[in-house]
């Protein structure tokens, strides 16, 4: 194969070309390689990768100076990686774990970046979702909800966004983060709904996606954050759910498989979540896209009328009953993008056979990456059958082994996990 | 006062570092040595949002001169352009400065865009400046500009849309509409496999289906791009998506779309939006399950 001729390119053009090269150099390897060689690729190593992710949770020391900020969100995703592997951590490091979250709690109210530091809406959204995943008696009853209600509420904005913290940015994680804590947790109701769905729907771009503030880029990561957001709340029908999805599937890469983050960018595995969990989260609410279809203009020019009213009242919905219900609603039978080929990419391209994965080939692996690579593997595992029962061979690529545990395609904790917690905290 | 000695700390260690900064953190002390303690604790974790806020309770109440605040800003900004804090404490700041802020800040953004073209952080503070601050003056040509060199720059797509819809100098999308229409007809010419372009388009009528439908430009722009048999699928799904929204086939349109059948698309079909499903199922496969969606969706 020969390497691109770069030149009288764009750097955008060359960028992909070089990317497409180093790819397509891997595929070509791969059919080239006899059979047994051809299935030990398409393992996942997932003794490698365990090992890689426990390293690091027993490594959660002073080394971690960048992401010092960031403790729960390393938490989360070694916890929810190994979760995923269908493992779990002994109980002297669950232990430590929740004692660390438990420091990390702020006195009123939500979780910081470390011991000491500002309530902060993301890291809260780590922590929780951390503990979910530990999911004992323990690990649930560490969180204050009565505070951190509190802490959400003073985190909200007039504009229907949330601050990340006290004075800090309003973006549309902050809306998810906030809004997906709350709903996992049980107190999420109309007094931190108002407005979200304003914020959000302004934040819909011309090309399909969702931007992180209104006027910027359609981009993966907050395209799942709004959709999520809105279904959460019970106001999906504020997009137009047919140019998203629109754009969502042209997020794919034909010759590389994976998907990107926004129009002309480069592939990268942890968009298989980011942008892989928007496709599943739509092809669940295919009616609703009917729906909109039979009447493509009932948003126009009505939507913008109807920005000060909030959401519709005549639908009294009980918002903490979405986690049970949106997981009831069973989807068409083909999921909305190319399954195996996105498995292709995380197996080839973004799997580093010594453990962890990564973005794409050259870049290092980290624990970010391995834990959206590995959710964005569960969800194409599913995709084609509900998380309550097992998937046929065919929807696997590689070995039936591989087969990950669910994900919750809203909260991104392991199915039963999401399910035994909104049990606990709605007394059940 | 906190009793430690800050002013000639020896190259101590992070830890060390933290240690001092709880300190004056939790006495809550808003002093000169307090100001420095955050600047050297930003130097070596500039993600600690915690000791961002701090910094900013403490230029309040010094009441320092700003201006040092984005020199001191610009120092670490180069090798931090993906730091949520750094970008959204120098809005912060600009904020603070008001207008005369601006021109500084949209040349910032011009030499951080210039060395990450598609820099997230960079876009958003941009927009903010002219939302907030103005300077719309020159943004259209700099958006040109950009596209000039590289016509597949989504950020620079989307600014400029951003641009055409809410500059106060331009009069909105729809006086704009038809300049605009013109521009990126000749950028989809130019590279009709740019996605970009043909998106942008598609929002020039955002909210006004009845135009897009009858637009000649679209109409003409589509038929000559699958005459051109090759890079065709953003002309047929641009097709599928009028169809949709009741533009009535034309002949010529049928005549286009029937030479891209190759022989092994036996299962042809009568209804024009079906026979483009078909033909995307086949040329653009990783998206076959949504072709086949399409393909479903069609009234029967
Ligand atoms: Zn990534």
């Amino acid at each position: 194969m020969e390497a691109p001729v770069l030149e009288k390119l764009t750097e955008t053009q060359q960028n992909q070309r070089m990317v497409e090269y180093e790819v397509a150099r891997i595929y070509d390897f791969f059919l080239r390689a006899p059979r047994s060689a051809q299935e030990f690729m398409l393992e996942l190593q997932r003794e490698n990768h365990i090992e890689y992710l426990t390293n690091g949770l027993n490594h959660l020391g002073p080394s971690f100076r960048v992401l010092d900020a960031n403790r729960p969100w390393i938490c989360y995703w070694i916890l929810h990686s190994i979760a995923l592997l269908g493992d779990s951590v002994d109980a002297e490091l669950e232990a430590r774990a929740i004692d660390f979250l438990n420091r990390c709690q702020d006195s009123s109210g939500g979780y910081g970046g470390g011991p000491g530091q500002l309530p902060h809406l993301a890291t809260t959204y780590a922590a929780v979702n951390s503990l979910v995943t530990l999911g004992s008696h323990e690990a649930l009853s560490s969180i204050n909800r009565h505070k951190l209600y509190t802490f959400l509420l003073q985190m909200k904005h007039p504009s229907g966004g949330f601050r990340m913290h006290d004075q800090g940015e309003i973006d549309v994680r902050a809306c998810y983060t906030a809004i997906s804590v709350a709903s996992i947790l049980n107190i999420l109701d109309d007094e931190l709904v108002q407005n979200v769905g304003n914020y959000i729907q302004s934040c819909q771009t011309f090309e399909g996606g969702i931007a992180g503030e209104p006027g910027s880029e359609a981009h993966g990561g907050y395209t799942f954050c709004g959709l999520a957001t809105l279904i959460l709340i019970n106001e999906v029908h504020r997009l137009d759910l047919r140019s998203l999805l629109d754009w969502v599937v042209f997020r794919q890469a034909g010759l590389e498989c994976g998907f990107q983050g926004r129009t002309n960018k480069l592939v990268d595995g942890c968009y298989s979540f980011w942008q892989g969990g928007v496709c599943s989260l739509l092809k669940r609410l295919s009616l609703d896209i009917d729906e909109q279809s039979v009447q493509p203009d009932a948003r126009e020019g009505s939507s913008f009328d109807n920005l000060s009213t909030g959401a519709d009242t005549s639908r009294k919905v009980n918002y903490n009953d979405v986690g049970y219900e949106f997981i009831e609603k069973h989807p068409s039978s083909q999921p909305l993008f190319n399954s195996l080929a996105l498995q292709q990419y995380i197996l080839l391209c973004a799997q580093v056979p010594e453990g962890g994965l990564r973005d794409k080939p050259g870049k290092p692996k980290d624990y970010y990456h391995t834990c959206y690579c590995l959710s964005g593997l569960s969800l194409c595992q599913y995709s084609s059958s509900n998380e309550d029962s097992p998937p046929l061979p065919q929807a696997v690529a590689g070995p039936y082994s591989n087969l990950l545990e669910p994900v919750h395609p809203l909260y991104n904790v392991v199915f039963e996990r999401a399910i035994e917690a909104l049990d606990f905290f709605r007394g059940k | 006062m906190v009793p430690i000695r800050l002013w000639r700390l020896p190259k101590q260690d992070f830890s060390e570092l933290m240690g001092y900064f709880r300190a004056v953190y939790r006495a809550d002390e808003r002093s000169p040595r307090s100001l420095h303690l955050t600047a050297e604790a930003i130097a070596m974790n500039p993600g600690n949002y915690t000791v961002w806020h701090f910094r900013r309770l403490i230029l309040e109440a010094l009441n320092v001169d700003l201006h040092d605040e984005l020199n001191f800003l610009d120092n670490i900004a180069e090798s931090n352009t993906k730091n949520y804090q750094i970008w959204h404490h120098r809005r912060w700041v600009a904020q603070k400065l008001g207008t005369d802020a601006a021109n500084k800040e949209l040349e910032f953004t011009r030499k951080i865009i210039s060395l990450d073209s598609k820099n997230y952080h960079a876009w958003s503070h941009r927009q903010w400046v002219l939302q907030a601050l103005g300077g719309w003056e020159d943004e259209l040509d700099y958006c040109h500009e950009l596209l000039k060199e590289d016509v597949f720059n989504n950020s620079a797509w989307n600014q400029r849309y951003f641009v055409i819809t809410r500059s106060p100098l331009l009069g909105g999308l729809k006086s704009m509409r038809e300049s605009e229409v013109n521009y990126t007809v000749e950028a989809i010419l130019a590279h009709p496999e740019n996605e970009s372009s043909w998106r942008y388009l598609r929002g020039l009528y955002a909210g006004d289906t009845q135009s897009w439908i009858i637009a000649p430009q679209v109409s003409s722009v589509c038929l000559k791009v699958l005459g051109s048999r090759i890079n065709f699928v953003f002309a047929l799904s641009t097709l599928l998506d009028l169809l949709s929204h009741g533009f009535p086939s034309t002949q010529a349109f049928r005549d286009a779309v029937d030479a891209l059948r190759v022989p092994d698309d036996n299962q042809t079909d009568s209804n024009l939006a079906k026979t483009a499903c078909l033909i995307l199922e086949r040329v653009d496969p990783i998206r076959v399950n949504y072709w086949l969606w399409q393909k479903s969706k069609l009234p029967q």
